[in-house]
């Protein structure tokens, strides 16, 4: 076989690409969430974190095709060796035991499930707009909002005091003054943190990277990543629900002079 | 204190798995299996209760054993959905009533993978196992007189480890189960087992790749890393062995892929 068949075609080759596409993936959400943080500063941060995203323009292309890519591989993958797995057992046992298998480790797929339907519903929200239309950032009066002082990535302005940006802290705060979209949220987290619990765990293993020795650390190291990613979100639609988060309507300005 | 010379017998119902052939279709079947003695062992339950069909006149129950001391690996059934019973770290052979309570149901069921098809009742085929045996794990050498003890310097600490995957009996418990039917766990000790050892290095890649290949050809699943396998395992194999030979299968694909080609077989020169 060659290298490409090599990958994509044994057992073993798929969960190595199970598990890179997950570095990928762990990698990005992470990341994400810290951006996402910005929102409990003043809203120039978010927004001209926002704004200097999309500056990035074809380098962002370049992120999201390959987040895209990790994600249809990762989904390819799971789909492709829950089929052969399920083949694998023929018929199956009457009386049904678990040894010691963790939960988190039995719900993957459904996990993995709600998660893609969560990820469809946020991209719907946040980056399309296709739904909760009238508070898109794209939407006024949210496409206006004034910088009020430069934003920083490294020390170097990258959005200028004054730049006419979209209002993504008010677009977050308003979708998140739906309830149900709320929970939505919470609780699509909670599942995707609990499939990140035996991810991170499961693909040090698959890579090789994993004995008795250090898996319990690991394990302590999973869990920390979970529950901190887990509050992490939690933090965002729970501050709006609580009203400690407020959309700053003063701020949203009137079109930028030009 | 004397102890009690015979311990107080106990009565089970077995709830058995049985299945004429391949072809047929199968069903549980309640036996009464009564006064027993605690310290039989499981498979010699089986026996008086296949004492009694036969003077029934009914067919006994299929089951496969051979050593009956826990080191050939073919006892292979399923009692109450955990592969040679509730013991840890013994097979079925060795599994004593004394670990079941008075009026305990059983349910004893053939070990279940697409890869291991049912022959009868409790007895199911392995020659999978030999398939991916075949296709790598032993080593090509001259299998002369035994060398001398010491002429192959080994650490101790490898050799340990390396006798730690020779356990394995090839029982096929790991399969049994785990949920998605996966054979790693053997694989990875076979693997493991001669990978570590410097007369497993010459076909080192070349073995990993075709046992693995085998493996999937046969039909077992993949791993979930849930460690069903290690834990059911009446020779406590360590699911790290799995982990090397992932790491082991990384390489060798990498290395195969990247390795020149010889220009000739036949030793140099055309
Ligand atoms: C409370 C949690 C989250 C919040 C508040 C949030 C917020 C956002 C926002 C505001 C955007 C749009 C940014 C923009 O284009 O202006 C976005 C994009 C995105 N989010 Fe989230 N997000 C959350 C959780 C997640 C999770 C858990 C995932 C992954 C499973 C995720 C995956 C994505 C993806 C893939 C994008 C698209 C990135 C792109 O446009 O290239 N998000 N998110
Ligand atoms: S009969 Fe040989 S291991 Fe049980």
């Amino acid at each position: 076989m060659n290298l490409v068949g090599s990958f994509f075609g044994s057992s073993i080759g798929r969960k190595i690409i199970m598990a890179l596409t997950g570095v990928i993936l762990i990698g990005f959400v992470v990341v994400h969430l810290v951006g996402n943080l910005q929102i409990f500063q003043h809203p120039d941060q978010i927004n001209g974190y926002a704004q200097f995203l999309h500056q990035l323009g074809p380098l962002l292309w370049v992120a999201r095709i390959g987040l895209i890519a990790a994600a249809l591989l990762h989904i390819w993958a799971a789909t492709v060796l829950t089929l052969e797995n399920k083949r694998a057992r023929g018929g199956d046992y009457a009386f049904k035991h678990t040894i010691q298998a963790t939960f988190a480790s039995r719900a993957m797929r459904w996990t993995g499930v709600v998660v893609l339907a969560f990820l469809i519903y946020h991209l719907a929200h946040f980056t399309f707009g296709v739904v909760q239309t009238e508070t898109f950032k794209d939407t006024p009066p949210l496409n206006h909002y004034l910088m009020q002082n430069d934003y920083r990535v490294a020390g170097f302005t990258v959005v200028k005091a004054g730049a006419d940006v979209a209002n993504v802290h008010s677009m977050v705060i308003l979708g998140f003054q739906h309830k149900a979209v709320a929970v939505f949220y919470i609780v699509a987290v909670g599942l995707l943190s609990l499939h990140l619990l035996h991810g991170f765990n499961s693909l040090f293993q698959s890579l090789g990277l994993r004995n008795a020795k250090w898996s319990g650390l690991l394990h302590k190291a999973a869990l920390a990543l979970c529950v901190v990613y887990f509050l992490g979100n939690l933090a965002i639609p729970g501050a709006v629900l609580t009203g400690k988060l407020r959309p700053q309507t003063a701020k949203v300005a009137a079109p930028a002079q030009r | 204190m004397v102890a009690a010379s015979t311990p107080p017998s106990l009565s089970v119902t077995l709830r058995v798995w049985r299945q004429a052939g391949p072809k047929t279709l199968g069903q549980f079947k309640d036996y009464a299996a009564k006064d027993l003695n605690p310290n039989m062992s499981f498979l010699e339950m089986l026996d008086v209760v296949n004492d009694g069909l036969t003077i029934k006149g009914e067919e006994p129950i299929a089951f496969a054993h051979d050593c009956r001391e826990g080191i050939c690996g073919t006892c292979s059934l399923t009692i109450n959905g955990k592969p040679h019973g509730p013991g840890r770290a013994i097979a079925t052979c060795q599994t004593y009533l004394r670990s079941f309570r008075d009026g305990d149901i059983i349910v004893v069921e053939p070990f279940r993978a697409a890869a291991f098809p049912l022959v009868k009742d409790l007895v199911v085929d392995r020659t999978s196992f030999d398939q991916i045996m075949q296709a790598g794990g032993f080593i090509t050498a001259r299998a002369g007189s035994a060398p001398e003890a010491n002429g192959l310097p080994i650490a101790k600490g490898v050799a340990d480890l390396a006798m730690d995957a020779a356990q394995c009996i090839g029982c096929g418990a790991c399969v049994a189960a785990c949920k998605n039917a996966s054979a790693m766990l053997f694989v990875s000790a076979k693997v493991g087992h001669l990978g570590l050892l410097p007369q497993g290095q010459a076909e080192r890649d070349r073995r990993v790749l075709a046992m693995v290949h085998t493996m999937d050809e046969a039909g077992f699943g993949s791993c979930t890393n849930q460690y069903e396998c290690s834990a059911a395992c009446p020779k406590t194999i360590s699911h790290d062995f799995i982990a090397r030979l992932n790491r082991d299968y990384l390489g060798a694909t990498l290395r195969r892929a990247f390795q020149p080609e010889a220009a000739t077989t036949d030793g140099g020169g055309a």
